[in-house]
């Protein structure tokens, strides 16, 4: 049985025609070509194919892509801002937090995640969050500490700019 | 073309404009927007995909498959048995040589193994194929599998792991154990453990004629690529492999397996392109593992805690089939002085997959048993355990009495200890707690893995743009090759990085070698040297021959390269660019080749190993035996590091399979089936981010002049050894309990 799909992925409109079975994983993979989100096991072990379903953070390979109806959903695809990177990204890329790379696109949307519900995690915090993502080669050291340091940035980026603002309103 | 061979001096050009720095990853931006594209990423118009029905028995023939029934089943396009699958040129059982394993490739209806493919469904799309190997429906007639060490008739193999003797006795062990003030023995066994890239194989091939194109993960493209050729009878230059970006390899990635090439024929069959995936559980199998040991240690100690005898017996064992043997003995090889050392073998063989090489083979096993024997010697003695082994320090190779080329283990131990401050460490066991009542122990392992190379080729050339480009056929499995070969590129062809285009990861590029044996970047990296010193050569002949240059003559003082210009080496001032060289030669560019590989009259003088300390603090409940990592500090000598980034990253990750080796992982086997009861990463443990401290590790610095003229050692694997029996050492001073079965779980501890 087919279904006809419509939802938006990474805040574009998206239409497409699947198997009633198909995971949303397969469908972003061999039908929309968004290939950033891998299968490492196809069972919501390893968190490679981690995206955000509605803003909640989801295993793709669990999903039914006929789910996605009337839903947002984002990869790691719709991370950047054109050639913009997020924070994170471009903190993975200095800090090298990454060997072999299949597991980072999860890695990232989860972390990201993390952060957009929780901008300060401790070092605790932030081990047990990413403990659903899987690395083999492994990165693990490094992906914490770059997700902290994005925190810490991110944390004094918005202070700066919120201190901006507030001076902006005394002198008006 | 000139070839420059690696024993030449490197005068042609000066480190460190590139080598040694820190840059962060080539390869970076596409893995973190979700470009980079893995073998699996590729749809190509057309494509269909197939699925493997794997055996569920480990031993016997399948008897009956519903090939009528997947067939029916809507975009099923064909199902392969061996009654169709296409005739084969080459046998896939031939051993031609020690690095070829036999294939199963669907050439009878015998079962040598569970997971064994025994059939292919080919769809047009993945949910048909799946459905379709479903519908199959196998039937068996199966035999009582042998599935554990003690299950078959033991024999002492030819070699061990790549060719090694199986046994070495140096010394008389017996006189020594005779004449020792303390002796020890004591048994320890490690599981069956799988390599579990987050990449499952995969490969998408595409026939067009005789020729044949495919993206694939390999550690070793030109090998797989000789390989394919004789299967199927044609030329290897009509074969295009591509493999920019491997899932990680740790070994499983690094001969060819079975399932690629079923996919190979499975496009020959249906002539239309195929994708075929494994499945985690479908790793289980045909992609080899690391096989169970059981190893039995016996030392000997004097009065002032010198080894008198060091025997290392392992079991093993190997499928029934083919010949792999894990040489964890080989261990006890060339790290404590003892004037007696045995190492010996022995196998079984089991109805299983055969066993490959999986990171530190050998080593890995061999020095987590190794490592916990010391440490129980240390206590027989009464002695501290890095003093223990600072009094056994070997200053030559203990079983040849050779020299060793460099060795800064005494700094490791050092710098290691002063970093953990163990000093501050009790003798006796279970003497340390936490505040929250937690039991605290302290253990040190020493790292050591051999200093490695294989061959490899690469091509080098420089442009009249001022440009340079250099190729080669190399393997990034998430090591840095990328990276890190593109900073010696840099340097070899003397330019600028930005100014160097570094071709790589594809089978028509100059043979890389072998991504494996943490040998990839002193092999590959030291044909691109000489490839680099070679197209310099050339421009300086062109230079120095022509009376308009500055170098004009400079005959046997010589020429640096740097920045995209050669100078005088005795007078830099005078001094010539590229571009200028080559306009005035009336040529476009020059172009070289250089080769990679050990110099074997180095490495009969000297014994080349890298060296390592590892120190791991532990916590256990007393109440439930659940261990956790605290403190894990390793440092590390591996001679020339070229990118300390990418360096660190290869040591904690070996740090963090060392973890996963002491404390959870192993496959469970099903002594009915011979089925792993936890093929998935569920039941699989490894270690995640939860079950970690932050890590420390120290960059020992390390000069050696004999390995290769980089001085480089190998730091891929290094990172196990010496960290599984730091951490078992631990949990004994933490517990007072000596867990001799890998990995130490909670109900090991507390039985």
């Amino acid at each position: 049985m087919t279904v006809t799909v419509t939802t938006t992925i990474n805040g574009d409109a998206e239409e497409f025609v699947c198997e009633a079975d198909e995971t949303l994983l397969d469908v972003l993979r061999d039908h929309l070509g968004l290939t950033g989100s891998k299968e490492g096991c196809a069972t919501g072990d390893c968190g490679a194919c981690s995206v955000m379903l509605d803003g909640r953070l989801v295993c793709s390979c669990l999903v039914l892509a006929a789910e996605a109806e009337g839903r947002q959903v984002e990869t790691i695809e719709g991370m950047a801002r054109g050639r913009e990177l997020h924070p994170l990204q471009q903190k993975f890329l200095d800090a090298a937090a990454l060997q072999c790379g299949i597991c980072t696109p999860g890695f990232l949307v989860a972390a990201k995640a993390l952060l957009e519900r929780n901008p300060d995690p401790s070092e605790t915090e932030v081990r047990y969050w990413l403990a659903g993502n899987l690395c083999r080669c492994t990165g693990y050291d490094k992906i914490v500490r770059a997700v902290l340091e994005t925190a810490a940035d991110m944390k004094s980026a918005d202070m700066k700019s919120a201190g901006m603002k507030s001076a902006g309103m005394r002198s008006a | 073309m000139p070839e420059i061979t690696l024993t030449q001096d490197p005068v042609h050009l000066r480190h460190g404009s590139n080598i040694g720095r820190p840059l962060t990853r080539r390869d970076g931006l596409l893995k973190v927007t979700g470009a980079a594209r893995y073998a699996a990423d590729n749809n190509p118009k057309g494509l269909l995909h197939a699925v493997v029905a794997v055996s569920t028995v480990a031993r016997g023939r399948v008897v009956a498959l519903d090939v009528e029934a997947a067939m029916a089943h809507p975009g099923v396009v064909e199902v392969m048995t061996p009654a169709n699958r296409p005739a084969l040129a080459g046998d896939p059982d031939a051993k031609p040589n020690p690095l070829v394993f036999r294939l199963d490739l669907l050439q009878s209806d015998r079962v040598r193994y569970a997971g064994q493919p025994i059939a292919l469904v080919v769809a047009e799309t993945l949910e048909a194929a799946t459905e379709g190997a479903v519908l199959l429906a196998p039937r068996y007639e199966s035999e009582p599998p042998a599935v554990g060490l003690d299950d078959g008739e033991r024999f002492v193999p030819t070699a061990v792991g790549p060719g090694a003797p199986a046994e070495l006795r140096h010394g008389d062990v017996e006189a020594g154990l005779a004449a020792a003030a303390q002796a020890i023995e004591a048994t320890y066994e490690t599981p069956p453990q799988y390599h579990n890239p987050m990449e499952p194989h995969a490969v998408v091939a595409r026939w067009d004629g005789d020729r044949l194109t495919l993206d694939t993960p390999s550690q070793a493209m030109a090998m797989a690529r000789l390989r394919l050729a004789a299967l199927f009878g044609i030329p290897p230059e009509n074969i295009l492999i591509r493999s920019p970006f491997l899932g990680g390899g740790f070994g499983c990635k690094g001969l060819l397996s079975g399932p690629q090439v079923l996919g190979v024929m499975a496009a020959r069959l249906v002539g239309r392109p195929v994708k075929l995936a494994l499945t985690r559980a479908q790793l289980y199998g045909p992609v080899g593992h690391r096989s169970p040991t059981r190893q039995r240690l016996r030392l000997g100690a004097d009065g002032e805690g010198r080894l008198t005898a060091l025997e290392h017996h392992t079991l093993m064992s190997s499928s029934r089939f083919d010949e792999f043997f894990e040489p964890a003995s080989n261990a006890s090889h060339a790290l404590y002085a003892s004037p007696a050392i045995a190492t010996l073998h022995e196998a079984v063989r089991l109805d299983c997959g055969t066993p490959m090489f999986m990171r530190a083979p050998g080593e890995a096993p061999g020095s987590a048993a190794l490592e916990s024997a010391v440490d129980e010697m240390a206590e027989a003695c009464g002695l501290d355990p890095l003093e223990f082994r600072l009094r056994n320090y070997a200053e030559v190779e203990p079983t040849t009495g050779r020299p060793f080329s460099s060795k800064a283990l005494r700094e490791c131990y050092a710098r290691g200890a002063e970093r953990f401050g163990w000093e501050r460490r009790p003798l006796a066991p279970r003497s340390l707690r936490d505040e929250h009542g937690l039991l605290v122990g302290w253990g040190v392992g020493t790292a050591i893995f051999p200093a490695l190379m294989f061959e490899a080729e690469a091509r080098a050339v420089i442009r009249r743009d001022g440009g340079g480009t250099v190729e080669i056929g190399a393997c990034d499995m998430g090591q840095g090759a990328w990276t890190a070969l593109a900073q010696i590129a840099a340097d070899a062809v003397g330019l600028d990085g930005e100014r160097v285009e570094f071709r790589s990861g594809s089978s028509d590029l100059p043979d890389g070698g072998i991504a494996g044996g943490s040998a990839h970047t002193a092999t590959a990296g030291s044909a691109i040297h000489s490839a680099g010193a070679a197209v310099v050569a050339r421009l300086a002949e062109l230079a120095m021959a022509d009376e308009r240059s500055p170098l004009f003559g400079a005959g046997n003082a010589g020429v640096v390269a740097r920045d995209g210009r050669l100078h005088r080496r005795d007078d830099e001032s005078r001094s010539e660019g590229y571009a200028e060289i080559l306009e005035r030669a009336g040529l476009a560019e020059v172009e070289a080749r250089g080769k990679g590989a050990m110099d074997a009259a180095a490495q009969q003088r000297y014994a080349m190993q890298a060296h390592g300390a590892v120190f791991a603090e532990v916590k256990v409940d007393p109440d439930l035996g659940q261990v956790r990592v605290t403190r894990l500090v390793g440092a590390f000598a591996a001679g020339r590091i070229i990118n300390p980034r990418m360096v660190v990253s290869q040591y904690y990750g070996g740090m963090i399979w060392g973890v996963s080796f002491a404390l959870h992982e192993q496959a469970v086997m099903d002594r009915r089936s011979g089925r792993p009861m936890n093929a998935d990463l569920a039941g699989y443990h490894i270690p995640v981010n939860a079950d970690l401290p932050a890590l420390e590790t120290i960059l020992v610095e390390e000069e050696d002049p004999h390995v290769n003229a980089l001085g480089i050692k190998g730091v891929g694997e290094i990172g196990i050894t010496g960290t599984v029996g730091a951490i078992a050492n631990a949990v004994w001073h933490a517990t007072g309990v000596r867990v001799r079965q890998f990995p130490i779980t909670l109900d090991r501890l507390l039985g």
